[in-house]
């Protein structure tokens, strides 16, 4: 996989997930995302950001536009030093949460990406990283 | 990593260049694998002319076998270009290959020519060209395969949209007639093409039919709640028709919840249903034919 | 600070979302919201969310929570207008939103308010003490 692009942005106040959006939305414009998955990869952007502001006390979100063989995307790292995750496993499931959210944000985010990996450690922090191709 | 100050490779090709040509466009025009139908000798010509140039650049300092090296980025431009308009024409993958294996013969008979007696030197330069030539080589049925799936995956497409067409069975009520089986990539162009075609013609009820949706398994089922969840997301009811008794019967046995969705047996159930829902009531009256007579 | 705006139409209330809502605009929303069916005594809320380009699950607890304040309020709230992607997406987070009606667009929307009110009215008038009507669909 190589990366063809890549920007950095803070995630310090609500306004930053809005800003997140955004972002998201203009680069997967520029590699001609169709609507949906457009609307799948800002959505999943949303709740990740949301988290990482959150749960992790604010972070980091590196975007990057990626292409292994034929496939072009967007991946997209939330990194935070939080308190990290204790299981992880629980944390995936649907309906877990400590924040008093619905609880949906890293399954379903899971769920709207194409590929989805979760790092963490407990008192550390937590990255977590999505891949959505064209 | 062959590297060296002075490169025998691009040398030869710079003062042998024509002599090597003809003999690899004669080596290519012999070649079983020729497709004269396809191409014929002036554009092979040219085509193995503008490869062999580019070769001699990127050799220039010596062989580098990283094709992912900067000195390498021109030829696998020209090679990508090459083996993708080859894939889209129909050449098979051999036939693509042969291109860049057929410059072997040529190439060796003259580094044999130029340095027979420092067997030496002789051996490692005809190793060089073997590695470099056979990774160009498989390079080109790389692309090659490449294009061939985006080709697939580009008619899968076009076959899924095909294969999914919405029509307005009376105002305000759609109807989707579901042909083949259902997997998750499908699932969305079908949601995609309903709830756009609910948005547009103001819908508030769609009927999906089964009847051509040859089995109905956990994962298929889940795709058709799945819609149903979208489009009563938007304001609009769905009713699914179609349900054979084999299919009715898997469903219960799989544990599948369909409560939540209104089921028809026959389109003919479902569109009566949609009817009412629609605050409209069919009323029977004499046929036209018998009042005729 | 910036503040969605709120129009009173007849009895209902019409919000219409048409910016990329931060969190806190969105729960002042609900502030706003829950203030104004007090103090206009609406019996419905329609939202229009046909501008939103995305509804994630804090927008969409928001429009739960709207629903079910809005029903202690004593008034219905139905949703307008959501976008295909944005629905498919939906159901793909997983958000479930089993608490909110939902229309196409605001013709319906108002239609749905009112036959939601004309059965309220009905029911209330006369079957107070049954509550069996959910078979009369």
């Amino acid at each position: 996989m190589t990366v063809q692009r890549s920007d950095k942005r803070l995630i310090r106040t609500s306004e930053d997930i809005v800003m997140v959006r955004q972002l998201v939305r203009e680069w997967a414009k520029t590699i001609g995302m169709n609507l949906v998955d457009q609307t799948k990869l800002i959505t999943a952007a949303s709740e990740l950001a949301r988290n990482t502001f959150d749960y992790g006390g604010g972070g980091v979100m590196l975007i990057e536009q990626v292409i292994d063989a034929m496939k072009i995307g967007l991946r997209l790292t939330f990194e935070d030093k939080g308190p990290g995750i204790d299981d992880v496993e629980q944390a995936i499931k649907d309906g877990y949460t400590t924040g008093g959210g619905m609880g949906l944000g890293l399954g379903g985010a899971r769920r709207l990406a194409n590929e989805f990996y979760i790092d963490t450690k407990p008192g550390e922090g937590t990255r977590v990283t999505i891949i959505r191709w064209k | 990593m062959a590297k060296e100050q002075a490169s025998i490779i691009a040398d030869i090709l710079k003062k042998q260049e024509t002599e090597i040509l003809n003999r690899w466009v004669k080596e290519q025009l012999q070649s079983v694998t020729l497709r004269s139908d396809l191409m014929n000798e002036s554009e092979l010509r040219q085509q193995s002319s503008e490869f062999l140039s580019l070769f001699r650049e990127a050799t220039s300092r010596g062989v580098n076998y990283d094709l992912n090296a900067p000195e390498w980025s021109r030829v696998m431009e020209m090679l990508n270009s090459a083996s993708r308009s080859r894939a889209l024409q129909g050449y098979s993958p051999s036939e693509t290959a042969t291109f860049i294996f057929s410059l072997k013969q040529p190439l060796f008979n003259s580094l044999t020519e130029t340095i027979k007696e420092n067997t030496g030197a002789l051996s490692r330069e005809i190793w060089n060209v073997t590695v470099i030539l056979d990774k160009l080589g498989l390079y080109t049925i790389d692309v090659y395969i490449k294009s061939r799936e985006e080709i697939i995956l580009r008619q899968q497409r076009e076959m899924i949209e095909l294969s999914t067409p919405v029509v307005q069975l009376w105002n305000g009520i759609l109807a989707l007639p579901l042909i083949g089986t259902l997997d998750s990539e499908r699932t969305q162009v079908v949601m995609e093409s309903l709830l756009t075609r609910i948005v547009e013609t103001g819908s508030y009820v769609a009927i999906i039919d089964i009847t051509g949706v040859p089995t109905v398994d956990t994962l298929v089922a889940q795709h058709l709640l799945k819609t149903v969840a979208a489009a009563k997301l938007m304001g609009a009811e769905c009713i699914i028709s179609g349900i054979r008794p084999q299919i009715a019967q898997t469903i219960v046995h799989l544990g599948v919840n369909l409560a939540d969705v209104i089921t028809k047996a026959t389109m003919a159930e479902a569109l009566k249903t949609a009817l009412v829902m629609n605050g409209l009531h069919i009323v029977k009256s004499q046929p036209i034919a018998k009042k005729e007579k | 600070m910036e503040r969605i705006p709120i129009l009173k139409m007849g009895k209902f209330l019409l919000v219409t979302i048409q910016i990329d809502m931060h969190d806190r605009l969105a729960l002042s929303l609900q502030d706003d919201l829950t203030e104004m069916i007090v103090k206009t005594q609406a019996k419905g809320v329609l939202i229009d969310i046909s501008s939103l380009e995305i509804v994630d699950s804090f927008i969409g607890r928001m429009l739960n929570n709207i629903a079910s304040m809005s029903k202690v309020l004593d008034a219905l709230t139905v949703v307008v207008g959501m976008r295909p992607a944005v629905a498919i997406t939906m159901v793909e987070l997983g958000l479930d939103m089993k608490g909110v009606k939902t229309a196409l667009d605001m013709d319906r929307g108002i239609e749905l308010l009112e036959s939601m009110m004309d059965q309220e009215d009905s029911e209330s008038a006369q079957e107070p003490e049954s509550d069996n009507d959910s078979t009369k669909e």
